[in-house]
């Protein structure tokens, strides 16, 4: 992200041709590829009331929903956010055997489709399955619970924090961690003071997205989650089953709930990035 | 990133998709005509077979030979494909409702139920039991499934047409045996719907469910998928066991009028649908253990169908239009005894 700041910002000599034709360009394809199907959706909404629009989306069963599509989605990003961290700096900072099949099998979660790793995760983390025969003994259920729900958002999202905080590691040279060591400070505050505050835009951006991610997943989710009402029905689900109905202008209001929280998410990220980013440079001079 | 790492990343990204990507089997010789059958999901292998039957039936007849394209999928989903264009010619569905909708949008005609015998149902279907071997909880019947320690696995009645039949089969079990009273029959499916363990989209996705997790005593879905599950995964392993009462899951056809028309493909539409009843089709279809009309097969096959007494949604509930409304719509039966 902050590379790509820095790129714009200092560019003299322009690539591709004029800003007139690429930005026309470029909204052309927006407008296609994005907001023309947004628009059908919120013109989808056009026929409802507000009362009935609030009826829908505050339904007791798609309230519950939500409460346990953000809660494990909250889970899956945090957990990702220090796993991903982990694995961006073992990848930037090491040098091992395997680490470019390490590397090249980070955005395995991406190429997968989503259906097959839920499928796989169910299977594995089942009571009768590899991992879940392990876990079952000690009461852990995973598959079926709401565990599962987090497990599998996880493991769809995690590419966003690697990939986002892997370039900026990578921009960082190892000599600014032996400055501050070398200053005396200990290796905690060196990665808490020095090393951490070059990250945290990229790291919360990258956890952000896949906290977005999860929100939406269906796929992975859906083959691992038992699906029982009010316990593990996520609100992808409730969408899908509104489908179902044929009840197109029910499932468009209650996508609208999770795109407008999305975006939103999304926009308050770009702020603080933008904010923290003046501050960064600014404080400094 | 380098072009080097980009390369090596597409390459396992895209070695990866093939191996997951389903291959779709097309024969290398074209047909004289092609017809396109839009059925719901686990009939896959039922068509696989029928198709090719179909072809040489046709060509002995009109000396023309024909290709069947096949669109698998939840059957309400594949309703929603033709009102959204989709051109095929002919539908073979496992739910009245799906056809219903597509008859409203003027796709099929009106009457569509009385263009072939047996309410357009070539062959049919009743909802049956699976249980783990020796039947160690000793399911026999619905009531037993509302035993406490009964751990229940059907797909989910709001996604899938399987799960409806369910749903409905076991209601109008309890509406027998209560004699309609509503508050007995509603305790009876709270304690039925609370046993459920696990809640999946599709007919398929239970019974992974079931054989592959291990999860649940029973596994309820249509007869047929039933018995070939048992033979697949080995009988031993399983039992099946068709309840004395159940509910009569009727597999409807219709003929896609605008589309067929369009596609200059009206008597191929018809001859194909026509087919599915004579005696060769409903011997193929007895073999997916589907139930048929056909009097000679009916005596070859009936040592594999236990005799039953099948309830018929339209003498239960009134019709599907109602039971969509009562039962199944938001806020309807269904949501009332889910809800906490």
């Amino acid at each position: 992200m902050s590379m790509i700041a820095t790129l714009t910002g200092t560019a003299s000599k322009r690539v591709l041709p004029g800003f007139g034709l690429s930005l026309g360009i470029t909204l052309l394809f927006v407008s296609l590829v994005l907001l023309l199907p947004m628009t059908s959706l919120v013109g989808q909404l056009a026929g409802l009331s507000l009362a009935e629009y609030w009826a829908i989306i505050t339904e007791e069963r798609v309230v519950a929903s939500y409460m346990i599509t953000i809660g494990a989605a909250a889970v899956a990003a945090i957990v990702n956010a220090l796993f991903g961290l982990l694995m961006a700096w073992v990848l930037v900072r090491y040098e091992f055997p395997g680490k470019r099949l390490l590397d090249a099998l980070m955005d395995l979660p991406f190429a997968l489709p989503t259906a097959v790793a839920g499928i796989t995760l169910a299977t594995m983390y089942s009571s009768s399955g590899f991992m879940g025969k392990l876990l079952a003994p000690l009461g852990f259920e995973i598959a079926y619970t709401w565990v599962g729900i987090a497990l599998a958002m996880a493991f769809t999202s995690i590419p966003f924090v690697v990939r986002t905080v892997q370039p900026v590691l990578e921009d960082l040279p190892q000599e600014i961690d032996e400055a501050a060591l070398t200053l005396g400070a200990s290796d905690a505050l060196a990665f808490r003071r020095v090393i951490l505050p070059h990250l945290w835009p990229a790291l919360v951006t990258g956890t952000g997205l896949a906290f977005v991610r999860s929100l939406g997943e269906f796929g992975a989710v859906i083959f691992i989650a038992g699906n029982m009402p009010y316990e593990t029905e996520i609100t992808a689900l409730m969408i899908f089953v509104k489908l179902q109905e044929y009840d197109y202008v029910g499932a468009s209001a209650i996508a609208s709930v999770v795109l407008a929280v999305s975006l939103a998410l999304l926009l308050a990220l770009n702020l603080w990035q933008g904010r923290f980013i003046r501050r960064l440079h600014g404080g400094k001079g | 990133m380098t072009l080097y790492s980009f390369l090596r990343r597409s390459a396992i990204a895209s070695a990866v998709t093939a191996t997951l990507a389903t291959g779709v089997a097309t024969p290398a010789l074209a047909a004289d005509r092609e017809l396109l059958n839009s059925s719901y999901d686990i009939a896959r292998e039922l068509f696989a077979t029928v198709n090719p039957e179909f072809n040489a039936w046709w060509q002995e007849q009109h000396d023309e030979s024909v290709e069947v394209k096949q669109s698998h999928g939840g059957s309400s989903k594949q309703a929603r494909a033709i009102m959204q264009g989709l051109r095929a010619d002919v539908v073979t569905y496992n739910q009245v409702t799906d056809v219903n909708v597509l008859a409203e949008k003027g796709l099929v005609a009106e009457d569509w139920q009385q263009q072939f015998p047996n309410n357009a149902s070539p062959y049919y279907s009743t909802t049956a039991f699976l249980v783990r071997e020796g039947n160690p909880k000793e399911i026999d019947s619905w009531d037993d499934l509302v035993e406490d320690d009964v751990e229940i696995v059907f797909p989910n009645p709001k996604t899938s047409g399987n799960g409806r039949y369910t749903y409905l089969a076991a209601w109008a079990y309890a509406d027998q045996k209560f004699d309609g009273d509503e508050e007995k029959i509603r305790e009876f499916m709270n304690q039925f719907l609370g046993n459920v363990k696990v809640f999946d989209t599709g007919g398929r996705g239970a019974t992974t469910t079931f054989v592959e997790r291990n999860i649940g005593d029973v596994l309820i879905s249509f007869e047929s998928e039933v018995n070939n599950i048992s033979k697949e995964y080995g009988e031993d392993d399983y039992d099946v066991v068709v309840p004395p009462v159940s509910i009569l899951a009727e597999f409807p056809v219709a003929v896609v009028e605008k589309n067929a028309e369009r596609n200059d493909n009206a008597d191929l539409a018809q001859g194909y649908l026509e087919y599915l009843y004579t005696e060769e089709a409903q011997r193929l279809l007895a073999g997916f253990n589907y139930r048929v009309n056909d009097e000679t097969v009916q005596k070859e096959f009936a040592d594999q169908f236990p005799e039953t007494e099948l309830l018929r949604v339209e003498d239960v509930f009134g019709g599907w239009e109602q039971v969509m409304d009562t039962h199944f719509s938001s806020g309807g039966e269904l949501d009332q005894l889910q809800r906490r």
